[in-house]
């Protein structure tokens, strides 16, 4: 038995049995690390002592539950589960960069709601993974620190900005992970990975303690082996919190209910609805529609009934996004000014001339570029034709869905319109990188829940995810179709072959 | 819409970053790229459409005024990049 390949649910089962120790699989996990992160290059902070330490805890309660606290189902939910996080979730003495160099020795003193949330239910924390610097990319060649590569092709990107919690799920380097998904930064890496990656609900997670990017887009997420994983970790994250006022006091289903679902009723009487503006998306893969094409035909053979739905403002939603976006991170990352944490540059007497060398030295090209063009499009003059307008924008996409969702359960596309393209490709080409967001953003704009699965490989070998959307916090829809179809898709290689990067 | 350089280094500016000439020119060719693609938003029809922002977050969430322990100065300033004694230090502001 690989250790290392466990999703969640079969390593908590082999745990209660006693037939592992969390320390087994945390070691199996450290020299999986070791042996392929110096080419995959996931982590930015590994933390061996740590989640050594903190298996052994577990193992010492796991030792301590009776039988019958095991019946009946009461040991903690993760207990003994090493996790990887994605870095800007802020982490209780251990580094939290953001992989920006502003941020490069910051090590927060309190843990974000979803960590706490986790350590509660007895994760153990491997380690902190590599993004594009603040969340602002969709290949993470924007880290400060270093690239990563996908476990499938190291000469194509992981996506991102999630790509390093992709990364170590699908190189089997953590059993599960967290990402966040600003605009499709949970679920286009899990697609170019070949992983699961599920968006919840805006609210339905609290964002206490995740560093803002964009605040009325972020949410933090699962990023799993398979969809019975995202619905645990779900399970556990999600939840009011008064910490964040935009989190949803909302009742939190147990969100296996949606394995059960299909367990027990398939997915009949589900209607799923494709966007007829869509399928017009220019530059759309001929691997990718296949694969799509396919997966359709997999959910009617379900007895999912496939629908044609509009969303009308679909040509807007990158416009919209990428006014909104940059101009609440241009707020957002004002905070960074070198006075209360983070680098300071320390060669100036003058306060603003210090401001001014801390960021352009701290920030990369991606972070500075969004900020000019967020202040730009917030400052006077200039406020209602931009951020006002796409504000209005967002609400008309906003009502889009709302219509769409009167006809069906769920939306399905594709999660990127291409397999991962190769490092470097578009680097220099912001805009074009903004274009491959066109399936992922819209779930942002109007704050509902997100997944990719996997659905196929390319020709050249490189996964591709499908996309199912549903109505805000009906995650149970997304579990319910996903695990389904996850049931059904039957791909012959569920991991990458990387035998010849160590 | 475009930007020319000088716009740059004056939202630079704004935004307190220093750019340096190379790649003020670049986001400036890079920038008015984005927002040509950005103006096609002039093209949709927004005339009594309310902002998302009022639609969302359409109540105040609010609590009662409880008082807390802080976790004091060593705590908060632990990340401080210079502090003098229970201080944050920058730059003379003042002459």
């Amino acid at each position: 038995m690989d250790l290392h390949e466990l999703t969640i649910h079969q390593a908590e089962a082999l745990l209660k049995k006693r037939e592992i120790s969390s320390k087994e699989l945390v070691k199996a996990l450290l020299e999986r690390i070791d042996t392929f992160d110096d080419t995959i290059g996931a982590y930015l902070t590994i933390d061996e002592k740590g989640a050594l330490k903190q298996a052994e805890d577990a193992d010492k309660r796991l030792a301590d539950l009776t039988p019958d606290a095991y019946a009946a189902d009461d040991a903690p939910p993760l207990l003994g589960i090493p996790i990887a996080l994605k870095d800007l979730l802020c982490t209780k003495g251990l580094k939290t960069t953001c992989a920006s160099k502003i941020l490069e020795n910051f090590v927060p003193q309190y843990d974000s709601f979803a960590v706490s949330k986790l350590k509660k239910a007895g994760a153990v924390i491997l380690g902190k993974t590599n993004m594009d610097e603040f969340a602002m990319g969709s290949s993470t060649e924007n880290s400060g620190f270093k690239l990563t590569r996908n476990p499938w092709n190291p000469d194509h990107i992981p996506g991102g900005s999630s790509g390093g919690s992709a990364a170590s799920i699908a190189a089997c380097m953590a059993t599960g992970s967290l990402g966040s998904d600003t605009g499709g930064s949970i679920r286009q890496p899990a697609s170019h990975c070949g992983v699961v990656g599920l968006k919840p609900t805006y609210g339905r997670v609290s964002r206490f303690g995740l560093v803002s990017y964009a605040s009325s887009l972020d949410q933090i997420g699962p990023i799993t082996r398979d969809v019975k994983d995202a619905a645990l970790m779900m399970n556990v994250i999600s939840g009011h919190d008064e910490m964040d006022s935009t989190s949803a006091d909302i009742d939190v289903p147990d969100f296996t209910s949606g394995l059960s679902m299909f367990e027990k009723n398939g997915l009949k009487g589900m209607k799923a609805g494709i966007p007829k503006e869509f399928l017009s998306v220019k530059g759309l893969d001929p691997d990718v529609e296949k694969a799509f094409m396919n997966s359709k035909k997999i959910l009617e053979n379900l007895g999912v009934e496939i629908i044609e739905v509009s969303l009308p403002h679909t040509e807007y939603t990158i416009a919209a996004y990428y006014v909104i976006a940059p101009s609440e991170a241009s707020s957002n990352l004002a905070r960074f000014d070198g006075v209360k944490y983070g680098f300071r540059d320390k060669t100036c007497d003058n306060l603003i001339d210090m401001y001014k060398k801390t960021k352009s030295k701290g920030f990369g090209n991606e972070v500075q570029r969004r900020i000019i063009i967020g202040t730009y499009a917030l400052s006077a003059g200039y406020y209602d034709a931009y951020y006002g307008r796409a504000s209005k924008v967002r609400s008309l996409i906003m009502d889009d869905f709302k219509n769409a969702f009167k006809q069906c359960d769920i939306i399905i596309s594709p999660v990127a319109p291409t397999p991962a393209f190769k490092i470097g490709e578009h680097i220099d080409d912001p805009l074009t990188m903004y274009l491959s967001d066109i399936f992922t953003l819209s779930a942002n704009m109007a704050g509902i829940p997100g997944i990719s699965i996997p659905c196929g490989l390319s020709s050249k070998g490189l996964p591709i995810g499908l996309q199912m959307m549903a109505d805000r916090f009906d995650e149970l829809s997304l579990i319910r179709a996903g695990y389904g179809f996850e049931q059904n898709v039957n791909l012959s290689m569920r991991f990458p072959d990387l035998k010849n990067l160590g | 819409m475009k930007i020319t350089k000088d716009d740059v280094e004056y939202i630079a500016h704004l935004s307190r970053l220093e750019v340096d000439d190379a790649l003020t020119e670049k986001f400036a060719d890079q920038i008015s790229r984005t927002l040509k693609y950005i103006d096609k938003l002039k093209d949709v029809d927004v005339s009594g459409v309310l902002p998302a922002s009022n639609i969302v977050f359409t109540t105040n969430v609010l609590r009662e005024d409880v008082e807390k322990e802080s976790p004091g100065p060593e705590v908060t300033l632990s990340n401080a990049p210079e502090r003098d004694d229970d201080f944050y230090t920058v730059p003379r502001v003042v002459g």
